[in-house]
């Protein structure tokens, strides 16, 4: 049998970025980047999504919204860091309201460093998302049937 | 008897590219008041003054905001050129002002591929981004960056651009502005889309002044101003008149932004017909002492950089006002009795960037 | 290039101030604090066409301004702003988000 990866789609939240990776994202849905062509779509609703993009730094304020938003999500869920703020803080790390990467509040899984992170670096980061996904989803589906033997 | 409700908008929402928040108090499906909170995006960047010496505080101020970075870079650059007394050689001038035009014709691309986006208009969406895509390929053949450029310093500008390239780039835009020619149409004769804008978010002249509006947002009240008549980089060298309309609804807001891109390829020619040959940056010696308040005009309208510097390597304040903190008192008028249906149009055709507006 | 145009006024005489601005057809364009030593420095920018003025008065740490809010609407957005960032107290805001427009972890990080 083929092995075939499920289409995932996409949440796009800007944490606190300075909108930069933000528009990377997005010009990374449109025609010259496209990552429709791996079956990717934006969505606006959290439980339609797969793989949650966060870009910018976590702030006092934001952080209720995210650690929402991932409650949210259905498992199985990958979280990609978008632009360097959103790895570690960047430029604004040493700012009064960071409190720093989105590591700090929720558990990320692909790291895409860059100001602006290019978007041939977003797309490397999704179809790694991607592959990560296949995994987790057979994770569970194993750990699911081991419960039913038991 | 109406039923009142209130109906939470944001901070994550599907029309938002970034986050803001609005309590829409609503009778059935009208609104009667709007009541915005900010703050989640809310960095503290002009705090780091304190620990950014003022040469490097141009890379922090060039990412108050991606879109408008450019601009952003260039308005601090210029407040301390002025309390330092610095004349730019005339060059860096006119690369200033071609990349500041360049600027303006990407975020409005972008913007109406977002108000595209917002009345479910994918395809129309998906072909002003793809014409944006060519700005930013000459963005990143001048500069290197695609969305931060770091081309600003104080004194001048980091790289220079030969002319063979500069000429090449107009040929580009004549390619564009045949392709916005097709684009436009749509957005401007489309029955559809029409419906969607006309007659929709109506904001006054006199509300527009009373309510401290700058930008495109103004200009579509019929209040003729333009920071760029202040006579800044080399805009005292190209003839241009502000942009306006006198209906004041989204249709305006939308028209008079598609009038401004093609303005804007008019000045990139003109620019790049008069630029001069020469140096594009002078030495800067010492530190800056004084206080100054530089008005830029940039896509979305009016910024303010105040700088106030004490003699030593580290400024006193660095303060912002953009143009979507004064936009916001406009909006939420613009928002009071209109349908809830047409909420997230409103909110877009203020171009909102709540980046720049929280820092 | 333009001028800049500060006039130092008397902290008492913002609001009559304001409210000539105003009779004449200027606008608000922004509003900033500034420390300075144990003092702030409230700089207030009016615009009308392309003039640009602006006025400006010290108020010692601790102490409050008036709101001009009443005269100029968009300036409660200024106004709570310098009231979180700040922590100046302003009286007889129109719209008044008691500390709430930033919700910060560190309150009032320039005072």
């Amino acid at each position: 049998m083929l092995s075939v990866s499920k289409s995932p789609w996409l949440l796009h939240y800007d944490g606190s970025s300075c909108n930069g990776c933000d528009i990377e994202v997005l010009a990374c849905l449109t025609p010259l980047y496209d990552v429709e062509r791996f079956g990717v779509i934006n969505t606006g609703n959290p439980k339609h999504a797969d793989i949650f993009l966060i870009t910018g730094g976590i702030n006092a304020q934001n952080k209720p919204v995210v650690e929402e938003i991932y409650s949210q999500m259905p498992n199985p869920k990958v979280v990609v860091a978008v632009g360097i703020c959103a790895c570690n803080g960047g430029i604004f790390k040493e700012c009064y309201n960071i409190l720093g990467g989105v590591d700090t509040t929720i558990p990320v899984d692909i790291y895409v460093p860059g100001c602006a992170a290019r978007p041939e670096a977003i797309i490397d980061g999704v179809v790694k998302a991607v592959a990560l996904l296949d995994e987790k989803r057979k994770q569970m589906k194993l750990e699911s049937s081991k419960e039913k033997g038991a | 008897m109406s039923m009142r409700s209130v109906v939470p908008f944001g901070p994550q929402h599907p029309v938002l590219p970034e986050p803001i928040h609005l309590d829409l108090v609503l009778e059935d499906e009208k609104v009667v008041e709007a009541v915005p909170s900010i703050g989640f995006v809310h960095r503290g960047l002009e705090k780091l003054v304190e620990k950014k010496d003022f040469n490097e505080y141009v890379y922090v101020a060039e990412r108050i905001c991606g879109i408008c970075s450019f601009m952003h870079g260039m308005g601090y650059c210029e407040a301390v050129e002025h309390i330092m007394d610095i004349e730019l050689p005339p060059r860096a001038k006119f690369l200033r002002t071609i990349w500041c035009e360049m600027s303006r014709i990407h975020s409005h691309l972008l913007w109406l591929g977002l108000l595209a986006d917002a009345f479910g208009f994918e395809s129309l969406f998906m072909q002003s981004w793809r014409l944006r895509e060519k700005v930013l390929d000459m963005f990143e053949a001048s500069t290197g960056g695609r969305v931060i450029f770091s081309v600003n310093k104080i004194g001048g500008q980091r790289k220079d651009v030969d002319n063979d390239m500069l000429h090449d780039f107009l040929r580009h835009f004549d390619e564009m502005e045949q392709e916005l020619k097709t684009l436009s149409k749509t957005f401007l004769n489309d029955y559809a889309v029409c419906s969607r804008l006309k007659d929709v978010g109506f904001l006054t002249k006199e509300q527009a002044v009373e309510l401290g509006a700058v930008g495109p947002f103004m200009r579509a009240s019929g209040v003729a101003l333009d920071n760029r008549k202040l006579g800044y980089a080399a805009y005292p060298e190209i003839e241009f008149e502000p942009i306006t309309s006198n209906v004041g609804d989204c249709y305006a807001r939308c028209d008079v932004r598609i009038r401004e891109i093609f303005q804007s390829f008019d000045i990139i020619r003109q620019a790049v017909g008069k630029i001069p040959d020469g140096e594009v940056s002078v030495p800067v010696k010492g530190f800056p002492k004084g206080e100054h308040f530089m008005r830029v005009e940039q896509p979305r309208g009016e910024a303010i950089y105040y700088v106030k510097a004490n003699g030593t390597k580290n400024l006193d304040r660095v303060r912002v006002r953009t143009p979507t903190f004064a936009n916001l008192p406009g909006m939420l008028e613009t928002l009071k009795g209109c349908q809830l249906a047409d909420v997230p149009i409103l909110i877009l055709t203020i171009d909102p960037c709540i980046s720049c507006t929280e820092r | 290039m333009e001028q800049q145009n500060i006039i130092g006024i008397d902290p008492r005489s913002l609001v009559p101030e304001a409210m000539k601005l105003k009779t004449e057809g200027y606008r608000l364009v922004q509003i900033c604090a500034t420390k300075a030593g144990e003092e702030y420095e409230l700089t207030y920018s009016f615009g009308k066409e392309y003039e640009f003025l602006c006025l400006r008065y010290n108020v010692p740490n601790g102490g409050e301004i008036t709101s001009i809010s009443n005269i100029f609407a968009p300036a409660f957005l200024y106004e709570n702003e310098i009231h979180d960032l700040f922590g100046i107290k302003v009286n007889l805001l129109t719209l008044d988000y008691k500390g709430n427009l930033y919700r910060l972890e560190h309150k009032t990080p320039f005072h």
